[in-house]
């Protein structure tokens, strides 16, 4: 069978997963809708949040923007995965006790403002559409790369699937979808990884394989890779070229994000208890974990593949799939020398005469996970499992995404805002609706992208961080922190972090070095710097204002522990 | 939601002092975990990094700076998380608060 052929049997078939499990899981009322009723199993509930959190971005181009900065991709790794000890120890539970449907609830209820609850929708939103567009994105390159449909048709199919999956089931259908989509897309990541861990180094575990010695050679994976890039000019693959400041400040900006992600943390609502929402995190943790540490290895194996296959070849002799993914554009060659060798060198080279080299490749990072089984000329079964994976990790992410958007409008804006009289079935219906032109506007940008999605979408990260992480993490640690505080915590913090964001990547994109970066912070790192403000402003104003009324502050009490001494089984259940 | 009512002063003076004391655990085990959290993967991965990468984790070819920014730091994240379960599951046993299963005590 060939390539295509795999790709559309083995993505039928989990589309038809997908929709029977959809079927299965219809919800039925509000409660089912935004929380699945609050009885998802934490084991399921981990792998749910572990297909909500890993988006085609974790999919598709993480391991890719890995192999091409070597030590500095490792901003990710730790950035998308430590945030899970923050989220497991400092937010979950406890916002599991309070026991609200949404983000934006815990926000107004906490700090008694209707303003708040305002300004925590507005984030969830725009946090929520810049990812979701991304996603989309993601499935538009999969289908007009493997099944060579038009990118148009390939987001429609897609909006499709996830229209009648999040509109009928709510977080229902999407919580037992997105088990399935788990699955899928670990499956999908790991048989490549350990086909090529066995070729390479001849140790199935890729975890390990990276690290062991090729088999032809002898040495070391990583130490020909450094030689390789020494040679080519590049900087060294483990030593990497940002600064410590700046690493820093995008790993912690990443972390705090992932802790403040609207669609992450509503997953800690959907379990029937507090002690549920701590083990959900940790098994959570632990499936993401064996795609982030798998991906490192992938990235290693990707780019000792790609410098073997082109560096000074003959361009007339390249394999299929680099004609290919050249005529989609993502591989672009230019001889400038024309002497029909393919030159792929990094700023430092130069010649045996002491001339600069010039670079003739330039290939998209976005492409090499999904290149990469051909490149390594793996069976056909295997190029197809990697599209199908890449579809199960975008769509899930976008479903959750999706969700968050279509309960911030009914629930949050109309239900708790603007019409508070909604029945349970008006509610409902205005929640499956809103899903509906979510869905819809998703596709839209999908089809259509802004040029900077990518740049969008550390945007997201940065807001989340600078805005929710603090106001949730004080609303709960600190008994004294009042509205102002809060309100003006998440002004600061968003303005400041938006404004720089804004400046250095729209405004001015020149000026985007590190010389003029304050404290040689880049843009992505800089939620970091926001958050520190938010927190600083948070306690500075609250100090300055009356206290919290007494309600709230029992509240806060009241949401420390599990359950209070004289609480019957059935109030801590509620 | 409802709060039970106290006969005497007393009892809520002892109700207030378990809580505190509770929530004095709890932020213990948190403090010393996050502790963990930073240095492996701010410390060890990023801040000196590359004093580590001077060592090679014995019989592989990972310089260990680099081997904690990419691998070790996600699996100490995974065992943090299961250790605080376990720690908070036993406190929540010890202060009577946790959740009941089927029947009141």
């Amino acid at each position: 069978m060939t390539v295509q052929a795999w790709t559309f049997a083995l993505v039928s078939l989990s589309f038809a997963l997908y929709i029977g499990i959809a079927i299965w899981s219809r919800a039925n009322s509000t409660s089912e809708f935004y929380v699945a009723g609050k009885g998802v199993h934490p084991v399921a509930n981990g792998m749910a949040t572990a297909a909500d959190w890993m988006s085609a971005a974790s999919f598709i181009s993480m391991a890719g923007i890995i192999s091409f900065l070597g030590y500095d991709g490792s901003v990710y790794l730790m950035g998308w995965t430590g945030g899970y000890v923050l989220l497991a120890l400092l937010l979950a539970p406890y916002l599991r006790k309070f026991g609200a449907f949404t983000v934006p609830d815990f926000v107004g209820d906490r700090y008694y403002s209707q303003a708040a609850r305002m300004v925590a929708v507005v984030c969830a939103i725009f946090v929520s559409f810049t990812y979701v567009a991304g996603q989309m994105r993601g499935v538009g390159i999969v289908f007009s790369r493997f099944l060579e449909i038009d990118i148009t048709l390939g987001v429609i199919i897609g909006m499709g699937i996830v229209f009648f999956y999040a509109v009928l089931g709510g977080m229902k259908g999407i919580t037992y979808t997105q088990v399935a989509q788990y699955c899928v897309l670990i499956f999908a990541y790991t048989v490549p990884a350990i086909f090529l861990s066995l070729l390479i180094t001849g140790n199935p575990i890729p975890q390990f394989g990276f690290g062991g010695a090729e088999q032809e050679t002898g040495t070391y994976l990583l130490d020909h890779l450094n030689r390789l890039h020494e040679e080519l000019g590049f900087a060294a693959y483990t030593g990497g070229t940002k600064t410590t400041i700046d690493i820093f400040a995008i790993t912690a900006a990443l972390m705090v994000g992932t802790a403040g992600l609207p669609h992450v943390i509503i997953r800690f609502y959907t379990v029937p208890k507090v002690r549920d929402a701590r083990i959900s995190a940790g098994w959570a943790l632990m499936f993401i974990a064996i795609l982030y540490t798998v991906a490192p290895a992938v990235a290693v194996f990707a780019r000792t593949n790609l410098l073997n296959t082109v560096v000074n070849e003959p361009y007339a002799e390249m394999p299929e799939w680099f004609t290919k993914w050249e005529t989609t554009g993502l591989i672009t060659f230019e001889d400038h020398n024309n002497d029909g060798l393919i030159q792929y060198v990094g700023p430092a080279a130069t010649a045996a005469s002491g001339e600069p080299l010039q670079n003739e490749l330039t290939i998209d990072r976005d492409i090499m996970v999904l290149a990469n089984p051909e490149i390594a000329r793996l069976p056909n079964w295997v190029i197809a499992l990697v599209a199908a994976g890449g579809l199960a990790a975008a769509l899930s992410t976008a479903a959750g995404l999706l969700l968050v958007v279509s309960t911030a409008v009914s629930h949050d804006l109309l239900k708790r805002g603007l019409r508070p009289k909604i029945t349970e079935k008006g509610e409902l219906v205005a929640a499956r609706i809103s899903a509906a032109v979510a869905v819809i506007i998703a596709g839209y940008l999908g089809i259509n992208p802004f040029a900077f999605v990518a740049e969008v979408v550390a945007f997201a990260f940065g807001l989340a961080a600078a805005s929710f992480f603090p106001v949730i993490i004080l609303g709960i640690f600190s008994k004294r922190l009042n509205r102002e505080g809060a309100i003006a915590g998440m002004l600061v913090g968003i303005t400041f972090t938006a404004a720089y964001i804004v400046y250095f990547k729209f405004v001015n994109p020149a000026a985007n070095v590190a010389d003029n970066w304050w404290f040689g912070i880049s843009p992505e790192g800089i939620g970091t710097v926001g958050m520190a403000l938010n927190f600083a402003v948070a306690l500075v104003v609250s100090r300055f204002t009356a206290p919290p009324p007494e309600h709230v502050q029992s509240i806060v009490e009241r949401i420390r522990v599990p359950r209070e001494s004289g609480e019957t089984h059935q109030t801590a259940e509620a | 939601m409802s709060h039970p009512d106290y006969s005497s002063d007393s009892h809520l003076v002892r109700e207030d002092q378990t809580r505190s004391e509770y929530w004095r655990r709890n932020l213990q085990y948190v403090g010393i975990l996050l502790s963990i959290w930073f240095a492996v993967s701010y410390g060890a991965g990023i801040l000196f990094v590359d004093t580590l990468n001077e060592i090679t984790v014995p019989g592989t070819g990972f310089p260990l700076g680099f081997w904690f920014a990419q691998q070790g730091s996600i699996y100490v994240f995974v065992v943090l998380i299961f250790v605080y379960v376990f720690l908070m599951n036993r406190l929540d046993r010890a202060f009577k608060v946790d959740e009941i299963e089927e029947v009141d005590e």
